[in-house]
């Protein structure tokens, strides 16, 4: 068995805590994802997926239980150890995009660069290197409104690998996109996958979307219900939405 | 994360809302522009004022009689506008100058007195030269600055003893006498209305062009002064008293204290006349009006210029803030990417210290081409303050920050989550 990426266990998110609506969201998850897995976890909408996603790309804490990433403890860590880890460890790819409207496609994919304080001539030479993979290197000075849809995610899934992280979240990719585009996203993420081997996690209501992953991890009202190895991931190519 | 970097940010943040940057800026443009305006008009003012004031002399303090409640009035007789004469009584007699002399010996110097007889003519043959006849006493020379070129002033003699004795300027020797002629011991004759009066000549003065009655006349017309002893000079006038005199005081002693004492000297010479008082005015008071009023009027300026850029300063914010709010998705996609809050709060302080520094900038330019032009209409030169430019760019920096801070820190506080959430 290969290397353990993400390794959660009793992990237990309330929010409202000590208010009468407190609510329990997540209700003792256990799972771990292995070094270089695509995978996906599948949900409706409610059933905690994203708050699921926000604790596994440090943007929030778990009220009990243990998330190890990497083996380090995430419940420990400062909010600017968070910051450090988002920015070197996970590569976000949101349902919306989420590009920088002011700045150009470049400037884009070079902002975690920025963050984690490279310097501008590398910042440049690798996000031009992550367009052209995506690509977008036709593009790369439009600004986000002068881009489709599909390109816009494009860009975004450059943005996430500029740092090289060990995993890349993505939350519902294709969930603003019609089919085709949908399909040129989805291929990306396979091309990444399999090219670079970075970790991927595909958060997603669509179980076609999902039946594309190494496996499937489901989730229903707070817990992991259901888990299945899928032996034809790479082969199920058909059918986006 | 560099400076640089985030000055990138905020001016590319600024450029996609210029119109709203620019009505940002307004309020620290205004303050900043009104405060190195005035202080630029202030400075050229009282540096032209304190010297020319300077240049009459310190050690001065002039004594005027004047009618009752006239304090308000500056100056002397002829600024007056009461119809009112004086009464010979009512004036200061040579009697009471004496008295006067004798009482303060020890801290008077001199004391100048002069009596305007009027214009006249200075003819001999087809050679002429237009006069004012004033009448001086010994101490008119050291008051009013005149400057010999040979021979002397009227002497105290001169006047005891009336003598028809005069002291021309150097233009009129130039006018009167032929090159190489030594004027001293001439006669000259001065044409009156009614009559012909010659004296003679005793000292020559430079004639100095006075910078605020410039003469069109040509220079062969310039109307000059001619002194002749302050005796000789009253014997046809209405009145054998003073109205007026300056006096000289000693080196050393203190002008500002030494003028009350003339004040409550006399206070109580005129302590029965219910008509008349004398009015005690020196140099020193002079400027020190002008600079208090000048003080004033900066302070005045200083109020509005604090309340602008308070109120520039509350805009900033405000501006500012709506940014937070209109950016909050932007700011929770920069959070997920890895920013820090620290970066967050400084790439919004920066954005806000520099919409603060624009205005600034913007600000001593129109303050300085104000300031210029103001000094300009006044008709002296504008000086610019170095220190003012300072530290106005170094205030605006200030409020920059302060008013910057409490929106950066909002941005900063801002949770990923919720940001990423906000539509």
């Amino acid at each position: 068995m290969s290397e353990i990426m993400i390794d959660i266990r009793n992990l237990v998110k309330k929010v409202f805590i000590g208010s009468p609506n407190e609510l329990k969201i997540l209700k003792n998850i256990t799972m771990t994802i292995h070094k270089g897995e695509f995978v996906s976890i599948v949900g409706a909408s409610g059933s905690g997926k994203t708050t699921l996603m926000n604790v596994i790309g440090a943007l929030d804490r778990p009220t009990s239980g243990e998330y190890l990433l990497e083996g380090e403890a995430m419940q420990e860590k400062s909010d600017n150890d968070l910051s450090d880890i988002r920015n070197k460890k996970i590569g976000f790819v949101f349902q919306t995009f989420n590009l920088i409207p002011r700045n150009s496609a470049l400037k884009n994919v070079e902002l975690p660069m920025l963050y984690a304080g490279i310097n501008r001539h590398q910042r440049m030479q690798r996000a031009k290197e992550l367009l052209e993979l995506v690509g977008m290197s036709e593009r790369m000075y439009h600004l986000p409104n002068e881009l489709s849809g599909g390109e816009k995610q494009r860009v975004a899934i450059s943005r996430a690998l500029s740092n090289d992280p060990a995993i890349v979240l993505a939350d519902e990719p294709t969930g603003a996109l019609d089919s085709v585009t949908g399909r040129v996203v989805m291929d990306l993420f396979h091309k990444v996958h399999e090219t670079k081997g970075t970790t991927v996690v595909l958060i997603t209501h669509n179980y076609e979307l999902a039946e594309e992953t190494e496996r499937i991890l489901t989730i229903k009202d707070g817990r992991i219900v259901d888990e299945k190895k899928n032996p034809h991931s790479s082969l199920a190519k058909s059918g986006v939405e | 994360m560099h400076l640089m970097e985030n000055i990138v940010l905020a001016l590319a943040a600024l450029q996609a809302n210029k119109m709203r940057a620019m009505l940002t800026m307004i309020g620290i443009v205004i303050g900043i522009a009104s405060v190195i305006a005035i202080v630029s008009i202030g400075n050229s003012l009282t540096t032209s004022i304190t010297e020319t004031m300077e240049s009459m002399g310190a050690n001065k303090i002039m004594v005027s009689i004047r009618e009752r409640g006239e304090e308000g009035r500056r100056g002397g007789p002829g600024m007056s506008g009461s119809e009112e004469e004086p009464e010979e009584s009512d004036l200061l007699s040579d009697d009471d100058l004496e008295t006067f002399m004798e009482h303060f010996s020890d801290k008077v110097e001199t004391i100048s007195l002069s009596y305007s007889v009027g214009s006249a003519k200075a003819q001999d043959g087809r050679l002429y030269a237009n006069v004012n006849v004033t009448g001086a006493n010994d101490g008119y020379a050291t008051a009013n600055n005149v400057e010999l070129v040979s021979g002397r002033f009227i002497a105290e003699k001169d006047v005891k003893a009336l003598k028809k004795v005069a002291v021309v300027s150097d233009r009129l020797v130039d006018n009167m006498f032929t090159a190489g002629t030594d004027p001293l011991g001439q006669e000259v004759k001065i044409y009156y209305d009614e009559t012909i009066e010659t004296y003679t000549i005793v000292g020559v003065y430079e004639y100095e062009a006075s910078d605020f009655a410039p003469s069109s006349a040509s220079e062969k017309d310039t109307t000059t002064s001619l002194y002749i002893p302050i005796s000789l000079a009253k014997q046809d006038a209405e009145t054998e008293n003073y109205q007026s005199l300056t006096v000289i005081t000693k080196t050393g002693v203190e002008v500002a204290f030494f003028s009350e004492e003339l004040e409550t000297y006399f206070d109580k010479i005129y302590e029965r006349n219910t008509d008349w008082e004398a009015g005690v005015m020196n140099m020193e008071s002079a400027i020190d009006n002008m600079t208090s009023m000048l003080n004033t009027v900066s302070i005045a300026v200083a109020v509005i210029a604090a309340i602008s850029l308070l109120v520039g300063g509350i805009g900033v914010m405000n501006i500012m803030l709506v940014s937070v709010t209109e950016r909050t998705r932007e700011i929770g996609t920069r959070k997920a990417l890895g920013a820090r809050s620290s970066y967050i709060r400084a790439q919004f302080i920066v954005e806000s210290v520099i919409i603060c520094v624009f205005g600034g900038i913007i600000g001593i330019i129109l303050g300085l081409l104000i300031g210029a032009l103001g000094a300009n209409l006044l008709g002296y030169p504008a000086t610019a303050s170095a220190a003012v430019i300072v530290i106005s760019v170094s205030v605006t920096v200030l409020i920059g920050i302060f008013f910057g801070y409490y929106p950066a820190n909002k941005a900063a506080k801002l949770d990923p989550i919720e940001a990423l959430r906000y539509e």
